[in-house]
């Protein structure tokens, strides 16, 4: 994880306000980031996660497109082949939908089908996930989508140190990032955030507690409730909860070594849990440290119906008392 | 900020000050049907208003307003036949209400209960959509099966706006309507913004009812907030689908020029991309005084029965209210009902994992979060 220097001045942010900052910080660094989307610009975006852009880069380098999901990727592609380095918005991820074919079919593997002639560095950025008492389509958590397809790399926060550390390094690689936003923790919290650029690695995991009874994964907008459930049982198991943020590629590593130190696991998360990227995770550990385990891995995820709406959506999504619940299971086994 | 297009050569029966333009054929229609109409319009005003105040009072969630939508709405609805459909977006409360829907599901729906979609066997509407642009292929899809079935008794009237004319679906849908000749209606509500993007930015192009040139059938605009403009090339547009002449094709888009009057939703603040209130050039076409004045000086409406109208919208919906304050969210279960038409073992599963859940822990406790 990077570090901060102590002497270095922050600024106290939540989550939504970082995504501004890492925006504003890359595109003062770099003439060729420009924000594209739907109600990005005079409006700073429907969580005013770009607000303020519009006015100090102008409507050239933040711009409000046509309604276009699709379009809104596919140039993007188009520009980021030319050389710029787009971030483009949905907004929300149940909208990314129409611009599938241009992210997997294009984005994704424009480098390989070109034999690496052409890239595609560009950052789409969208909120994702439920909590928010929000309508229909708003509340999805399909990253699995994205994390199945080689040639993208999916990234998510859930701080705002994070969130502009990994937002920097998702526009200055090389590579399409897919960056999550949990739309359930953009104004949750603050954090010092350091005012001058800095860099989260994309592919490392942060160990947010350690344990030595069983490890848990988690990211996005379950690390909150995953890190309270780990509090509530603390006085009899020891958790240790590794919060992925990067979930293409994954830190298989520090999965495994955490596995290898506490021989139980679960993973958590919103997402429905047939082919949910925990199915991934379960995986990893069973190449690698099978004969570590002492009990099966226990998923702690939504259900495999699509997201209700929002009157059910606490009963969907797995709160901290089932996350305990999951814990104690696979202690107990 | 650039300018917004301005109101110009359309279908317009009502003068902006209410009275009748002159050198115009009137379209026919009774007197009671006009005062539906009225009615109608009156009721799609109150509801709105009394649901963004259900909103800031956190009994329902975010909810898109129709303000200066209710002349559209209302009239293109009532120019439909009990046969026809409407499949509608999210904004289209009113249309769905006087095509059959109770008010009632709408709300349930906004207030995130699942079953505010569930549509009586005998209301010809489709659910309520939120993904923009993207209900108008089901439409003609819809209309393409009763052409081959049915022999297009029934006419399919898609409702979007104008920023979800961007979208690829809308293109394709009306693509298809034009080969496969299907009786549809594309009824775009141009009410000049997607959210925050005003019109000039969503094209470059004048006029949206152009486009149906390029898929060889017609295309109209009309004063949206002219009912009787509206109800004109609604009627015209649905009796053209079931029976076109030799050389017509079914389908037709109609652009209704409109403004929207309110927020976007309940979630949205006009005033950080627009004035803080609505252009005097739009403000003065508010379709209901608008329409009132017209009733009032072409004597078909008097203040009492001005009056006895509104009384009565306000009972109903003080009914309508209500009973929906007063719903209660479904069994929690009831997410695992719909999601096949049997539900795996696999779900079965879940769903005894959801009711121990609950047993063990209490609703509370489980859904208690930081
Ligand atoms: C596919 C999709 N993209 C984005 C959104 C977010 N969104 C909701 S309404 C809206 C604007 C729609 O504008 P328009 O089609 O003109 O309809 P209006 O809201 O003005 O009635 C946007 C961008 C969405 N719901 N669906
Ligand atoms: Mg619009």
């Amino acid at each position: 994880m990077a570090t901060t220097d102590s002497d270095q001045d922050t600024q106290s942010l939540t989550i939504v306000e970082s995504v501004q900052d890492g925006l504003r910080s890359e595109m003062a660094r770099d003439d060729d980031v420009i924000v594209l989307g739907e109600d990005v610009g005079q409006n700073g975006g429907v969580f005013r996660a770009t607000d303020g852009l519009y006015e100090e880069y102008g409507e050239d380098r933040v711009v409000d497109t046509p309604l276009a999901e699709s379009c809104i990727a596919g140039a993007a592609v188009g520009l980021a082949a030319h050389g710029m380095k787009p971030v483009p918005e949905m907004q929300f991820l149940g909208f990314s939908y129409p611009a599938f074919e241009q992210i997997i079919n294009h984005a994704a593997r424009l480098r390989a089908r070109s034999c690496g002639q052409y890239s595609c560095q560009m950052v789409i950025r969208t909120p994702y996930g439920g909590g928010i008492s929000a309508p229909e389509h708003h509340s999805e958590s399909t990253e699995t989508f994205f994390a199945h397809y080689p040639g993208l790399k999916v990234v998510v926060p859930s701080t705002p140190y994070d969130t502009k550390g990994l937002l920097t390094s998702a526009i200055r690689d090389p590579d399409p990032v897919v960056f999550l936003e949990p739309a359930r923790l953009y104004r949750g919290f603050k954090d010092e955030v350091p005012e001058e650029s800095y860099t989260v690695p994309i592919g490392d995991a942060a160990v947010r507690r350690e344990g030595s009874d069983v490890s848990v994964f988690t990211w996005g907008s379950m690390t909150p409730p995953t890190l309270e459930a780990a509090e509530n049982v603390e006085d009899e198991i020891s958790v240790e909860v590794v919060e992925l943020r990067s979930l293409s590629p994954l830190d298989t590593e520090t999965i495994v070594e955490s596995v290898k130190k506490t021989g139980r696991s679960a993973v958590v998360h919103e997402a429905p849990k047939s082919v949910g990227l925990g199915a991934e995770v379960t995986a990893r550990i069973q190449e690698e440290a099978l004969l570590y385990l002492e009990a099966p891995i226990e998923r702690v995820t939504g259900f495999d119906v699509p997201f209700p709406l929002y009157s059910l959506e606490e009963f969907y999504l797995p709160e901290a008392t089932r996350i305990e619940d999951g814990i104690r299971t696979v202690t107990e086994f | 900020m650039s300018t917004l297009r301005q109101p110009s050569d359309r279908v317009q029966f009502i003068d902006t000050d209410g009275m009748p333009l002159e050198d115009v054929d009137h379209p026919s229609m009774t007197d009671d049907t006009m005062l539906e109409l009225y009615r109608d319009m009156y009721l799609a005003r109150r509801f709105d208003r009394r649901t963004v105040k259900l909103n800031r009072t956190g009994e329902i969630g975010s909810f898109p307003p129709l303000y200066g939508h209710e002349a559209a709405q209302v009239a293109s609805a009532h120019a439909l036949e009990p046969e026809d459909w409407v499949i509608p977006s999210y904004r289209d409360h009113a249309a769905l209400h006087v095509h059959g829907l109770d008010l009632g599901n709408i709300l349930l729906y906004y207030k995130g209960i699942e079953q505010g979609n569930a549509i009586p066997d005998d209301v010809n509407v489709f659910p309520i959509n939120g993904s923009v642009g993207s209900q108008p292929p089901h439409a003609v899809g819809l209309a393409w099966a009763d052409s081959l079935v049915n022999d297009s008794e029934s006419v399919y009237a898609c409702y979007f706006g104008d920023g979800a004319t961007s979208q690829g679906d809308v293109h394709e849908a009306m693509n298809f309507a034009g080969v496969f000749d299907t009786p549809n209606v594309f009824f775009c509500q141009n009410n000049q913004w997607a959210i925050s993007v005003p019109f000039e930015k969503q094209t470059a192009a004048d006029s949206l009812a152009s486009r149906a040139q390029g898929y060889g059938f017609e295309g109209i605009q009309v004063d949206g907030m002219d009912p009787l403009a509206v109800y004109d090339v609604m009627r015209t547009a649905v009796e053209k689908a079931k029976s076109p002449a030799d050389d017509e094709l079914r389908p037709t888009f109609i652009e209704a020029m409109l403004y929207r009057l309110g927020a976007h939703s309940t979630a949205d603040d006009p005033t950080k991309y627009r004035g803080d209130e609505p252009p005097e050039e739009w403000q003065e076409k508010d379709p209901i005084p608008r329409f009132r004045t017209y009733l009032i000086e072409t004597g078909r409406l008097d203040e009492e029965e001005d009056d006895a109208i509104r009384s009565s919208v306000e009972d109903e919906l003080a009914d309508v209210i209500e009973t929906v304050k007063s719903t209660e969210p479904p069994d929690p279960e009831q997410m695992f009902d719909h999601v096949y038409e049997e539900a795996t073992p696999l779900l079965e599963d879940q769903r005894e994992q959801l009711e121990y859940l609950r047993e063990t822990y209490g609703d509370d406790e489980l859904t208690d979060h930081e």
